[in-house]
């Protein structure tokens, strides 16, 4: 870590809030003077987001072909009520 | 007040009759258009392709077979997986309790700490550094959390939900879906490192 601990073990804290944007505006502000100065704490908070764009991606799968029609099935209209 | 007194009601009970069909009709359609969001989830929730569309299908039977159920206005995804989610437990997966003891959290930088580690600091400045970690692998993390957890991951991570919407699905607090969603996170992030690093 680049500068105290303290204040990384802080940010760290407050990354999945800064990411969510749920934090109040102090802690956000505590967030960005630290991020400003610390690479460390830098390029983990950007590998979080990263993180979660390519979770989003990796686990996201496509409906089954096929799939729409059974759906369609089950509609009160395709039973001709 | 010229019509006849017995026309008027037959024809105001067809007329609503046939309202009502074009708001059920306008009811599926909506939901149909639904259908891959609400697959995506479901695949993720549960262990198979094959229970996806199960699940996914007996939640449609459901939706329609409830339709009035549902206030126009409101968000139709949020409402369709709360079925989605009810169903899913009734199938038993109450049983599949969430342990007690939880291994030991390591905090959030926990996984980029672990490549820095293999890789050299520069590593996580690199673009598409999280492209080291297979798919796959984070398939299998995200399928080894325990349920509890998983199921707030992934309406609020993959499905885009918010902290109250995935409370209204799970039925749970606010509060509770916020301490799972951190927690459930940073399990991943230790079953990815686990699982894709070493």
């Amino acid at each position: 870590m680049t500068l105290d601990d303290a204040d990384c073990e802080k940010c760290e804290e407050l990354l999945q809030g800064y990411l969510d944007r749920d934090l109040t505006a102090e802690e956000v502000a505590v967030a960005e003077r630290h991020l400003g100065a610390c690479d460390y704490c830098r390029r983990r908070y950007r590998f979080e987001a990263e993180l979660r764009r390519y979770i989003r991606v990796s686990a996201s799968e496509r409906m089954p072909a096929g799939l729409m029609a059974k759906l369609a099935e089950l509609r009160s209209t395709a039973e001709g009520v | 007040m010229s019509e006849s007194g017995a026309a008027e009601p037959e024809e105001e009970a067809g007329r609503r009759i046939a309202s009502e069909a074009r708001e059920r009709v306008r009811f599926e359609e909506e939901a149909l258009g639904f259908a891959d969001q609400v697959y995506r989830v479901a695949r993720r929730m549960v262990g198979t392709r094959e229970e996806a569309e199960e699940l996914v299908q007996d939640t449609y039977a459901r939706a329609f077979r409830s339709w009035q159920s549902f206030t126009p206005g409101t968000n139709m995804r949020a409402w369709l997986l709360r079925i989605l989610t009810n169903l899913n437990t009734d199938r038993g997966r109450k049983i599949q309790r969430t342990p007690d003891s939880q291994p030991l959290e390591e905090g959030d930088y926990y996984l980029a700490n672990r490549l820095a580690a293999a890789e050299g600091e520069q590593a996580l400045d690199q673009d598409r550094v999280v492209e080291r970690l297979s798919q796959g692998g984070v398939v299998d993390a995200l399928a080894a959390l325990p349920h509890d957890f998983r199921d707030v991951v992934v309406l609020v991570d993959l499905g885009e939900f918010s902290y109250a919407d995935a409370a209204q699905i799970l039925d749970i607090p606010i509060g509770t879906v916020m301490s799972r969603l951190h927690r459930g996170r940073r399990i991943l992030k230790q079953n990815l490192a686990e699982e894709t690093l070493s």
